[in-house]
């Protein structure tokens, strides 16, 4: 009679793979996040080096070359003259960059608030839980331009406003989880054997909790860029010295209807297949990790 | 009923004034609001007869409650652009805005509903697939972006519709609105179905997973056995069950589609309260930047006041109470 | 010899999932006949259920209908199109299940929820209809039915709404109602109620029942025949009393014994030792064989049925002794 004796783990990565969609969505988000990782080393020219950019290079079609023949542009030049496949690498570098960084920060802040209101229930938990409800239930790009507007332009004020954004959302999660796995049997048996507190939540109750974590932070680095991009597009966000894909994409608009389409579009594109690869992982992970949530 | 409404209301109120405190506090006293107010080149006496004129030498609680006073008379002070009341030139942008909205969310409703429901019946084959990939582009594509395409494909490359701006208006009901106008829809089309992406998205995401969910309960075992017709059970018993959750959810995202109208509006050029938004922001034009926010996180309290009124009408287990 | 209401033939009943085809209903034959009463006692697992789902029709993928036969008077049920197994449900059989709460739609009323069962059959004026709704709330006794029955069912106790969910079977005046555990929800004294409303019913409209429970006790009083399931087969068929006094399956001996009411006091209950089969991975020859006490190497061969000489059935190499 045949047993499952394979780990639970490597059981949900096979099953992973099973979807084709999903795996290239894998693959190419690991391809993006090195290249990410990689840009000052890859791309062809430091778009933020005002040595190496010439303002006669401007606004060149993609496949053009440098006026002195040196380089080919391979997806041209933006108005100032910075090619434009340096600028994604190094604009896919900082929108991932923060998106990633803020989801963190906001996964812990908001894991340890929860966890709090989790554990010390009564009163303090109805108040966490109020403010909690009250963030969540306000827009997201709301709160962001109410704090961009006050505080002003820059990267930790965006990794600020994203983090404030998000941690009711983990909060939320988290407690809830922990509610629920509180009553399950497992910690009835641990309470039993007398484990300190300490223990049953952070050895027991909690790795029970992180397949939904994984899947929600991986969902929320997603919205987390999607919504910095939105941000730098309004004019909020970024500063001009680093900009994310949003500003890029924000440099390019006014030169749409001109017919100057790459200084936007490709940017545009870069932004929709990061946001896109990570959702198709996150989705999946959802979907193979859920079911084992429940057996 | 009656105690739930004060109670939620009382809440609301609470809300309401702390969100004006902190958007006070934010706007007002955070960065310094005398250098926008007065010219750099102000002598000392200038500077500080302005001061005084304008009360910022009070103490902060005192010029808190000036501004409450004022707010609760709606004068928020003048725009230091336009130089009139903050709140008429909202007011003013308010019903484009509202139209935006409103046809998003229409939208939202009458095409994602319907779509999620099939989405929800036929997962198995290619048309449910295909409804759900296109919801999680709808929904993980940043707004801004396929706005941005939409101008592309249907403004510069195939011309048919208008880049932005709002079409002529007619009277209706005491406001301005475009879609009574051919031509005015050609404006309004665009920038509607930006908008209504993410929530159609939504959506369907929603009423999809409710027609699942409610297609394995008992309920409808049991509506088969009486031998109901496959139309009947999806289109009253289900539909029933679904309509409740996914509205009121719908219902509470209206105010996060009045509040995103923002990048939409910025994108299209329409003339709404979002847009003046923006640019009052890039200019630190106080006063607009204040009335906004109020009005919008008020809007905002309000409706979410309705729906949750809204949810205990509709579902009769609510309504009626539990007999047992 | 009339032709039965219903008569199964040899039915098999698989679900086709990812960790193997689970053989619900493994092949059992039996016949109902116009005004019986049949149980169906099994426990959980044994197939009971499913065998009720298939005769309507029911059974949603990963199963179907793997083999066998249903025949309704006369009719193959079996692979006829799902047009005629609708005019069929609700109409010539109505099914109860467990859990009332759950079977009516609690947005819904329950005069539209009834009145939707009559019209979906038969082309009547919506007064009509009510009017007969009404007559049956009446039927099975429940209180100023034209109020209640506009009514949404979270208003209604459980035994009301189970009794409600009977008058909604009732409707069509079926030939055969299929109970699927209708009163295991419900506390004592309400399902004493319903257990001899359902028999009052069924003598005075000719109308057949089958009752699937797992408690044998609920048998005794109601119906005329029983069938003990195991597994996903019918171990043992006969008459109630016949098969509760002189068991010759020994498994429904451990079922009859393990009754609290039947042990002596002071003493251990009595529990069949061991554990159902897993029906994906079934055991060979008789699924009984693991915990039975009389198994003998002849065991390891499926027991075919053998009919004893006084009409009763029984899957056993070593059926039990009458007394």
């Amino acid at each position: 009679m045949a047993v499952q004796n394979e780990s639970l783990l490597w059981q949900a990565i096979k099953e992973y793979f099973e979807s084709r969609v999903a795996t290239i969505g894998l693959i190419l988000l690991a391809v993006i996040v090195s290249v990410a990782l990689l840009a000052p080393y890859i791309s062809p020219q430091n778009p933020y080096d005002l040595m190496s950019i010439d303002i006669m290079d401007s606004k060149l079609a993609p496949g053009s070359k440098s006026m002195d023949e040196a380089v080919t542009y391979v997806l041209g030049t933006d108005s100032q003259g910075r090619d434009m496949l340096s600028s994604i690498l190094y604009g896919l570098r900082i929108s991932l960059g923060v998106g990633v960084v803020s989801t963190i920060i906001a996964l812990i802040i908001g894991s340890i608030i929860g966890l709090w209101a989790a554990y010390r229930g009564g009163k303090t938990d109805a108040f966490i839980m109020r403010t909690v409800d009250l963030q969540l239930s306000f827009p997201a790009i709301l709160v962001a331009l109410i704090l961009l507007a006050i505080l002003g332009k820059g990267i930790d004020k965006i990794i600020l406003a994203l983090v404030i954004v998000q941690w009711a959302y983990y909060a939320r999660a988290i407690r809830s989880n922990v509610l629920v796995e509180r009553n399950k049997e497992y910690v009835e048996a641990a309470k039993c054997l007398a484990l300190p507190q300490r223990r049953i939540m952070f050895g027991h109750v909690l790795p029970n909790c992180t397949p939904e974590l994984i899947v929600i932070s991986t969902v929320k680095v997603a919205g987390a860029i999607a919504l910095e991009a939105t941000l730098s597009f309004l004019g909020l966000g970024m500063p001009i010295t680093k900009p994310s894909l949003g500003l890029l994409i924000a440099n390019g608009f006014k030169y749409l209807q001109s017919g100057y389409y790459w200084i936007s579009v490709y940017p545009g594109v870069a932004l929709l297949v990061l946001i896109v690869c990570i959702n198709l992982v996150g989705d999946r992970l959802r979907d193979v990790l859920n079911p084992r949530l429940k057996r | 009923m009656l105690a739930f409404l004060i109670r939620r209301i009382t809440q609301s109120a609470v809300v309401l004034l702390v969100m004006s405190v902190l958007v006070f506090v934010g706007v007002f006293y955070i960065g310094n609001p005398i250098d926008i107010l007065i010219a750099p080149d102000a002598s000392p006496a200038e500077y500080a007869r302005a001061v005084r004129d304008l009360g910022l030498d009070k103490p902060l609680w005192e010029q808190y409650f000036i501004f409450l006073k004022g707010a609760l008379h709606g004068n928020f002070g003048n725009s230091f652009v336009y130089n009139e009341p903050a709140l008429k030139i909202i007011l003013n942008r308010l019903p484009a805005t509202l139209e935006l909205a409103f046809t998003a969310m229409f939208m939202a409703v009458f095409l994602g509903i319907p779509l999620g429901m099939v989405a929800g019946i036929q997962h198995d084959n290619w048309i449910g697939r295909n409804i759900m990939r296109f919801s999680i582009l709808g929904f993980s594509l940043p707004t801004f972006w396929v706005g941005l395409m939409m101008i592309i494909v249907f403004s510069v490359h195939l011309g048919w519709l208008p880049s932005g701006g709002r079409g002529p208006t007619t009277e209706f009901l005491g406001m301005q609105v475009s879609f009574l106008s051919w031509k005015g829809l050609t404006y309004l089309i665009l920038p509607a179905t930006n908008l209504a992406l993410f929530k159609t998205s939504l959506a369907i995401r929603l009423s999809r997973a409710g027609v699942q969910e409610n297609l394995q309960m008992d309920y409808v075992k049991f509506a088969r056995a009486k031998g109901l017709s496959n139309t009947r059970i999806i289109g009253l018993h289900v539909m029933k069950n679904i309509m409740i959750p996914v509205i009121t959810v719908l219902g509470m995202e209206l105010g996060n589609l009045i509040a995103f109208a923002v990048v939409t509006e910025t994108i299209f050029a329409w003339p709404g309260m979002g847009k003046l938004v923006i640019d009052s922001i890039g200019v630190l034009d106080r006063p607009i930047i204040v009335a906004y926010l109020l009005i919008t996180v008020t809007m905002f309290i309000i409706i979410n006041l309705i729906v949750d009124v809204l949810y205990s009408i509709l579902d009769p287990r609510v309504r009626l109470g539990d007999e047992r | 010899m009339t032709t039965p209401l219903l008569d199964i033939q040899n039915l098999k009943t698989y679900f086709y999932t990812r960790a193997g085809v689970v053989k619900a209903v493994n092949g059992i034959s039996l016949t109902i006949n116009k005004g019986e009463v049949i149980g169906i006692v099994g426990e959980s697992g044994s197939g009971k259920s499913v065998t009720g789902f298939s005769i309507m029709g029911l059974v949603d993928p990963p199963g179907k209908i793997a083999g066998g036969s249903i025949k309704f008077k006369g009719r193959e049920l079996v692979g006829q199109p799902e047009s005629q197994w609708r005019s069929f449900r609700g109409n010539e059989v109505a099914m109860i299940f467990q859990d009332p709460m759950m079977t009516l739609n609690p947005v819904l009323r329950i005069d539209t929820q009834m009145i939707e069962a009559i019209r979906t059959h038969e082309k009547v004026s919506r007064s009509e209809a009510r009017r007969r709704c009404v007559e049956a709330l009446a039927m099975v006794g429940i209180p100023s039915p034209e109020e209640r029955i506009k009514a949404y069912p979270h208003q209604f106790s459980g035994g009301m709404r189970q009794r409600v969910a009977i008058a909604t079977g009732l409707l069509n005046n079926p030939d055969l109602i299929i109970a699927d555990e209708p009163t295991t929800a419900l506390d004592v004294t309400i399902q004493a109620q319903i257990l001899s409303e359902m028999q009052k019913l069924c003598r005075k409209t000719d109308m057949a029942l089958m009752w699937i429970t797992h408690d044998l006790t609920v048998i005794a009083g109601l119906a005329h025949r029983v069938a003990v399931m195991y597994a996903g087969t019918i171990i043992e068929e006969g008459p109630v009393q016949e098969v509760l006094d002189a068991p010759l399956h020994p498994y429904t001996e451990g079922l009859i014994g393990s009754v609290p009411s039947r042990n002596k006091r002071g003493e251990p209950l009595y529990q069949i030792p061991g554990m159902t089969p897993s029906l994906i991975n079934l055991p060979e020859g008789c699924p009984f064989r693991m915990r039975c006490q009389r198994s003998s190497d002849a065991c390891l061969e499926v027991p075919p049925v053998t009919v004893m000489d006084d009409g009763r059935k029984v899957c056993c190499f070593h059926p039990g002794k009458q007394s």
